[in-house]
């Protein structure tokens, strides 16, 4: 009965979205305000209904209702409770709903929070938001009904294995929040075109969707990275694969929106290029989607794809984007050119920022989606690796990365080069000591890895430069220092903590990418393999009994010198609803770095094969991404609250003529 | 600097940066990529030893052996042609014979195949496109075989 609610509850959010994708433009149009208020509400039921059809959903996976199909199809009586409820979006109905009841999250959120939004704006965003929902809506109820029933079964058939894990619980939630959070960005510029004038108070209204969006969008990539990691047991973080960079071309461009709106805001320029960015931006998301539910692209992280309803994103992409782009040529030549700049300014060093960001993400673009186009054109099927990738990427991104530290240091306007190059003095000092102490004496031979390495130090310490250099003009003593550095602004901490995140990420990656070392080993119980400075000493298999598995595990004693430091368990699992085996590798951290061993197979003498790696400081690669997003949430928290203050203060007059005309 | 200056040094900036960007994809997508066949494409293809090649098929029952070590060596058909493949790392959890998988490498001098990764999908009912493609158009396709979720 449950289901048949969320199901009715889904169509009434759709004919509410309905109203909502009509009924704005038009109060706009007369200039009837209690009309175009109307759609705070509509907004406010969408979410409400939205949430109580996936909460139908979620029950019915709680309860294990096998007379769902897409319940029978995904779960199992015996598995564990919290992977009955994950699984409600571990496959493609549920997924679809989870996406849908974010877009109505941020749909509402504008309509809650965005009461000092100019009138005809704010019902020109809620009508944007209303074609994206209905569409969507339309879209799974049409399409993709998680609702449907069949006569009870006495089993499921469980979740993929690989997906009962606690990555599910995280993951596609953090990611859709990023996605579709660019949704509202995306609205703002369509409202913005349909309007016909943009000005800086747009990027000020804009940016901390964009943020909050980039901060989840960071955080659901880097735990997906994690997770691939730890759980396919091949020891990778990144593969280019054409799913990861579904979801890593929006982060790029909504990391180049992030920037030029601050350009838009402060300085009135910009602004075209700004709206491109966000139109671009969730139009890359939508693509995202569309490569991950159609499985158009041979992917390993892809579950439950469907081409033919994949076919339909493409159309509801091609339609939202398509149009939004033709009404920027049409409208944008009216948006009026903001003010000039020196070359070497912070204006400047944001166009930079921006120009190599979307550089990059257009040759991921191209490698991503090439084997489709190749394969339209010639008929034959190639598939393009990470080589492509290594040699068209990093020469874009290393160039910006030296840049980084100069942007915060240059003045608004016209910016003084030198003066920043001598504040980043004790930087590059910092990155040569890095340099010749790796290079030299540490690990000599190759000077390429330390290059990189000092390089990311250059980031590291130069990301502080402008905080060090404000909290000591005072003069010196540590408590003065303490009292000015926390008094400075949020946005500046901000700022250092997420390229400090960039520095620390890039650490990580060069580390495992130059110095990882791969064994892979046949062992018989008591043999003793050396990996880096640890002992691997082979013990015995044992049986391992899950809920809903079966397997075995390899003992394995760490030893380090004389000293055990860990038991390793590197196991295998069988999943017999499904028929299908996976691995769970054990991995043990020492500090930044982390051996990685993962079972091959058992054989009947005993003996056991592995693969076992050491990965240097490859923990850095996350921390970097736990930076980047707590700065981002720093720099949130503030706008909040001095965005509300701004506001408030500024509410009567612009509101007043906004009115008048 | 007047306003046509900087504007010109953007424009210069711009275009060198696009055109370096365009060039390396260009340059990258020479080497960067492999080409993905069946047995019987690779043998009409006449590849020289060394050519990177995603060799995509069904594991043949009865024919994987296993080495002293971690070596193992297996047929991978196309139900038409058929290649040895050479593979000394250990094999994905959802390698079986009967399966479809992928592996990239490339071919040895006595024209067998040498395998730097096997792939095999995390999804039992996984056959790879390609060839779900292939057997699609050579009419030996297996209706139930191939299921997509």
């Amino acid at each position: 009965m449950t289901v048949e609610l969320g199901h009715v509850a889904l169509i009434i959010a759709c004919a509410l979205a309905l109203y909502q994708s009509v009924v704005p433009i038009f109060a706009a149009s007369r200039g009837d305000v209690r009309l175009a208020a109307t759609a705070d509400w509509t907004s406010t039921g969408i979410l409400v209904f939205t949430g109580l059809s996936f909460a139908s959903l979620v029950y019915a996976y709680a309860l294990s209702d096998f007379s769902v199909i897409n319940v029978w199809q995904n779960s199992h009586s015996q598995m564990p409770y919290l992977y009955k409820l994950t699984g409600t979006w571990g496959n493609h109905e549920g997924s679809m709903l989870l996406w849908v009841l974010i877009l109505a999250l941020f749909a509402a959120a504008v309509a809650v929070f965005g009461g000092n939004l100019p009138f005809r704006l704010k019902a020109y965003v809620l009508a944007v938001q209303g074609w994206l929902l209905s569409t969507f809506f339309l879209f799974i109820l049409l399409t993709s009904n998680p609702f449907l029933r069949q006569p009870p079964a006495p089993e499921g058939r469980d979740l993929n294995p690989i997906l009962q894990d606690i990555g599910l619980a995280i993951h596609p939630p953090m990611l859709y929040l990023g996605y579709v959070g660019f949704s509202i960005t995306f609205a703002f510029a369509v409202a913005a075109l349909l309007e016909g004038k943009i000005e800086p108070a747009w990027a000020r209204w804009v940016r901390p969707w964009a943020l909050a969006a980039w901060v989840f969008l960071t955080a659901g990539i880097s735990m997906g990275s994690y997770w691939a990691y730890y759980e396919l047991g091949w020891g990778g973080w990144w593969f280019w694969d054409p799913v990861e960079n579904a979801s890593f071309l929006p982060w790029l461009t909504g990391t180049a929106l992030l920037h030029s709106a601050l350009v838009m805001e402060r300085r009135d320029a910009m602004k075209i290029w700004t709206v491109l960015l966000a139109i671009l931006t969730f139009g890359l998301s939508l693509l995202g989607t569309f490569l991950v539910r159609s499985g158009v692209l041979t992917s390993v992280h892809s579950f439950a794809s469907d081409p033919q309803r994949g076919l339909f994103i493409l159309a509801i992409l091609v339609a939202f984007v398509g149009g939004a782009l033709l009404l920027f040529a049409w409208r944008s030549p009216r948006l009026q050119i903001g003010g000039m700049f020196a070359p070497i300014s912070r204006e400047g060093a944001l166009v930079v920022n921006n120009l190599l960001l979307c550089a990059a993400a257009g040759t991921v673009l191209l490698g991503t989606l090439y084997p489709v186009v190749y394969e339209a054109v010639t008929g034959g099927k190639i598939s393009v690796g990470p080589p492509f990738f290594n040699l068209t990427f990093s020469p874009l991104m290393l160039p910006l990365i030296f840049l980084v530290p100069f942007g915060p240091l240059l003045a608004w306007k016209k910016g003084d080069l030198n003066g920043a190059a001598q504040r980043l003095g004790f930087a590059l000092l910092a990155a040569l000591l890095v340099i010749v102490l790796v290079g030299g004496f540490v690990k000599p031979g190759n000077w390429l890895a330390p290059l990189v390495m000092g390089l990311a130090v250059w980031l590291m310490v130069g990301a502080f430069a402008e905080v060090w250099q404000r909290s000591t003009a005072g003069g010196s003593g540590a408590s003065l220092i303490l009292r000015r550095a926390s008094g400075l602004p949020r946005s500046m901490w901000s700022t250092a903590l997420a390229h400090f995140g960039v520095g620390v990420t890039l650490m990580g990656i060069v580390c495992v990418t130059a110095y990882e070392t791969e064994t892979v080993a046949v062992m018989k119980p008591g043999d003793v393999v050396q990996v880096n400075r640890y002992a691997l000493r082979f013990e015995s298999v044992e049986k391992v009994d899950g809920p809903n598995f079966t397997g075995e595990k390899a003992v394995l004693t760490v030893l380090d010198g004389d000293r055990n430091v860990a038991t390793a368990l590197p196991s295998k699992r069988f999943y017999p609803a499904r028929q299908m085996p996976t691995s769970e590798a054990a991995i043990e951290t020492f500090v930044f770095s982390q051996l990685y061993i993962a079972l091959g197979e058992v054989r009947p003498d005993g003996s056991v094969s592995l693969r076992i790696w050491w990965k240097p400081q490859v923990v850095l690669i996350w921390l970097g991404s736990i930076f980047m997003v707590v700065g981002g949430a720093f720099s949130l928290s503030k706008r909040r609250a001095s965005v509300r203050a701004k506001s408030r203060s500024a509410a009567v007059a612009p509101q007043g003529a906004e009115h008048a005309t | 600097m007047s306003r046509r200056a900087s504007r010109l040094l953007w424009i210069v900036v711009i275009g060198v940066v696009l055109s370096g960007a365009v060039g390396l994809s260009m340059f990258a997508l020479r080497d960067g990529i492999s080409f993905a066949m069946s047995p019987s494409e690779l043998k009409q293809a006449q590849f020289a030893p060394g050519q990177r090649v995603r060799l995509f098929g069904l594991v043949e029952e009865g024919s994987v052996k296993r080495g002293e070590g971690i070596d193992v060596s297996f047929r991978l058909s196309d139900e038409e042609t058929s290649y040895t493949v050479h593979y000394d790392n250990i094999l994905p959890d959802l390698f079986r014979e009967g399966q479809g998988i992928i592996t990239e490498g490339s071919l040895a001098a006595d024209g067998s195949f040498v395998a730097e990764t096997v792939l095999a999908k995390h999804d039992e009912n996984y056959v790879p496109a390609e060839m779900a493609d292939k057997l699609k158009e050579s009419g030996r396709w297996k209706g139930g075989v191939v299921a997509t979720q």
